[in-house]
């Protein structure tokens, strides 16, 4: 497996907060790498830096071996990283169909000068795009009269509608509710797969992050202070105790929820 | 509302305009100025989409006004004046927007109207070109090629604005609805997201501040040839500030607002002055603000309702 995305020595601080200091990570092809950690820890801010959002103080980033810092984030996105995020950005006062097709066709583009938006081509895959998302019967529906659980899929929809190579998510089920957190995750899980797309995800929930990720990298005081598979991450006392504040998830599955809600 | 309907409408309304002009002839005048500040305020409403109002967008209309009067001596012939100053009040607004595409809300607005009024100084003051505040008086022009008689040359006015309003109204109806118009309506809410979809808010901004200029130029070119005479008053700030007043006045969710709105602004300005020579501006401000009060759709918007209203009846 190649790696597709590698930070190193990304240093950034807000004032005496040190958000990164010193990271280095790689994110191999093909692979769903969970980013976990306390509440203010810098893993928002690693999305911001990965996309072009925010500089680092010191540092670079290599995208497919290219380096990325500097550029705007909609050279990034050209590049094939996309991202999703923590409080979804839609276009509120467009409808769900109408937020769908404009992400395709800001991938489709150039624009033929006065077609619809709604056009066949743009209507049908963003239909379709919404299907697979189960928002479907949502579609007419203005983006400000989501609920937030749809709006977080809202938002993810239309990031993968860019066909990234790199997606990068920042808490994906936050905001769903939890019966159906774990179809959505399904839901999601699959839509990648099929498509191929490399996954860094931002989580809080432990039971998520144990059934979707292939490693878990633990995020704290601005390093990576663990970085594995999720059943020896998610069982190491020391990183659950220190970084997290949790009980192990271990075979215990209620300690696991509370954990997840103590953590959000 | 359908296409067809939006068709049929159009129509309606330009047979109207026409029928009024033939009824009344001094209101020909009238309704050929209301169409080409009409298509000023299209512009207005095309940034208003984007949720920036421009305080200056008179600039753009006198440019084109003060280019017909100097090419006016030149080639005195509508259909090659009018094009030519379009195109250079678009121009213009390319550089100029270049620069205020980098700005939002208040200082996009106040932007605007500090230029404005940059070139409402220069007017006022080159008095040796522009003859300062008397302003200059243009020559008849010629309508294809045909010396008209001062009637016939007004009919010729009045039908090109009302073929140009017909024909932007067209166009920017199909360009809102398009990617391009959508994302411009896209900056208004959550400009951000364009960026991380890849599309840049400032071009997409700037497309649409050129196309506003280009039909701020139309209006002025048309104002031009039909008073035949320009003043620096064209780009002084209030000039600006009528056409925000008209685009709320008619409403920005359609494009039949800002023709709605012109033509009412400029019969209520015309039976107002003549009823109430000194309080007309009163008037106009306690319209204003009954519309944002009780009509936010502007006049367009009430039209729209009570329209739905007859038909669910
Ligand atoms: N642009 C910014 N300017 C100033 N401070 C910032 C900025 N971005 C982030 N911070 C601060 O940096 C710290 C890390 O923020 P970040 O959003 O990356 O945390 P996080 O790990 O995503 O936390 P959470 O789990 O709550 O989302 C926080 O204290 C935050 O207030
Ligand atoms: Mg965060």
């Amino acid at each position: 497996m190649s790696v597709l995305l590698s930070a190193r020595g990304l240093r950034i601080a807000f004032g005496g907060l040190k958000a990164a200091d010193g990271i280095d990570l790689d994110v191999m092809e093909g692979e769903f790498l969970a980013i976990i950690g306390p509440n203010g820890a810098g893993k928002t801010t690693f999305i911001n830096m990965a996309t072009g959002y925010l500089r680092p103080q010191a540092g670079s980033i290599t995208y497919d071996g290219q380096p990325i810092l500097g550029l705007k984030p909609r050279r990034i996105v050209k590049a094939g990283i996309a991202r999703s995020f923590q409080l979804p950005q839609l276009f509120t006062e467009h409808t769900v169909l109408e937020n769908a097709a404009l992400a395709i066709a800001a991938r489709a583009g150039p624009w033929a000068p006065l077609a619809p938006l709604l056009q066949r081509r743009f209507r049908a895959e963003a239909e379709e795009l919404l299907d697979r998302f189960g928002l479907l019967p949502l579609a007419d529906r203005r983006a400000d009269a989501l609920n937030e659980g749809a709006r977080k899929l809202a938002d993810i929809a239309m990031a993968v509608a860019l066909k990234p190579r790199l997606l990068l998510m920042d808490e994906p089920t936050s905001g769903v509710a939890s019966a159906e957190k774990m179809a959505v995750v399904e839901t999601l899980t699959r839509v990648l797969r099929d498509s191929r797309v490399t996954a860094v995800f931002v989580e809080h929930d432990m039971e998520v992050v144990a059934r979707f990720a292939d490693r878990v990298a633990v995020w704290g005081q601005g390093k990576i202070m663990a970085l594995g598979p999720p059943q020896q991450i998610l069982n190491d006392p020391a990183v659950l105790r220190d970084v997290i504040g949790v009980a192990p998830v271990g075979d215990g599955a209620g300690t696991g929820k509370e954990g997840a809600h103590a953590a959000t | 509302m359908s296409r067809s309907t939006e068709i049929l409408l159009a129509l309606i309304g330009a047979a109207l305009v026409l029928a009024l002009a033939w009824a009344v002839p001094w209101l020909r005048f009238v309704m050929t100025i209301a169409l080409a500040k009409g298509l000023a305020v299209l512009g207005i409403l095309l940034l208003l989409r984007a949720g920036q109002v421009s305080f200056g967008h008179a600039l753009y209309l006198a440019f084109a006004a003060y280019a017909v009067a100097f090419g006016a001596s030149v080639v005195p012939e509508t259909l090659v004046l009018l094009p030519l100053a379009a195109l250079g009040a678009a121009l213009l607004g390319l550089v100029v927007g270049l620069f205020v595409v980098r700005y939002r809300e208040i200082f996009f607005g106040m932007l605007n109207l500090a230029l404005s009024m940059v070139f409402y100084s220069v007017l006022e003051k080159f008095y040796a070109i522009t003859h300062g505040t008397d302003g200059i008086r243009l020559p008849p022009t010629t309508f294809a090629g045909q010396t008209l008689s001062n009637e016939a040359q007004g009919w010729a006015m009045l039908v090109l604005a009302l073929l140009l309003s017909l024909g932007f109204g067209a166009l920017i109806r199909a360009y809102l609805a398009s990617p391009m118009g959508q994302a411009l309506a896209g900056i208004k809410t959550r400009e951000t997201r364009l960026e991380f979809m890849g599309i840049s808010g400032r071009r997409v901004l700037l497309a649409a501040y050129v196309l506003s200029a280009l039909m701020a130029g139309c209006g002025g070119a048309v104002l031009a040839m039909t008073t035949r005479h320009v003043t620096p008053a064209l780009a002084y700030w209030t000039a600006s500030g009528e056409l925000v007043f008209i685009a709320i006045l008619g409403g920005a969710g359609s494009v039949f607002g800002p023709f709605l709105g012109a033509v009412a602004y400029e019969l209520t300005r015309v039976y107002a002055a003549a009823l109430v020579a000194d309080a007309w501006q009163m008037i106009l401000g306690l319209v204003l603000l009954l519309v944002i009060l009780f009509a936010p759709g502007g006049l367009w918007g009430m039209g729209r309702a009570l329209l739905a209203r007859r038909r669910s009846a």
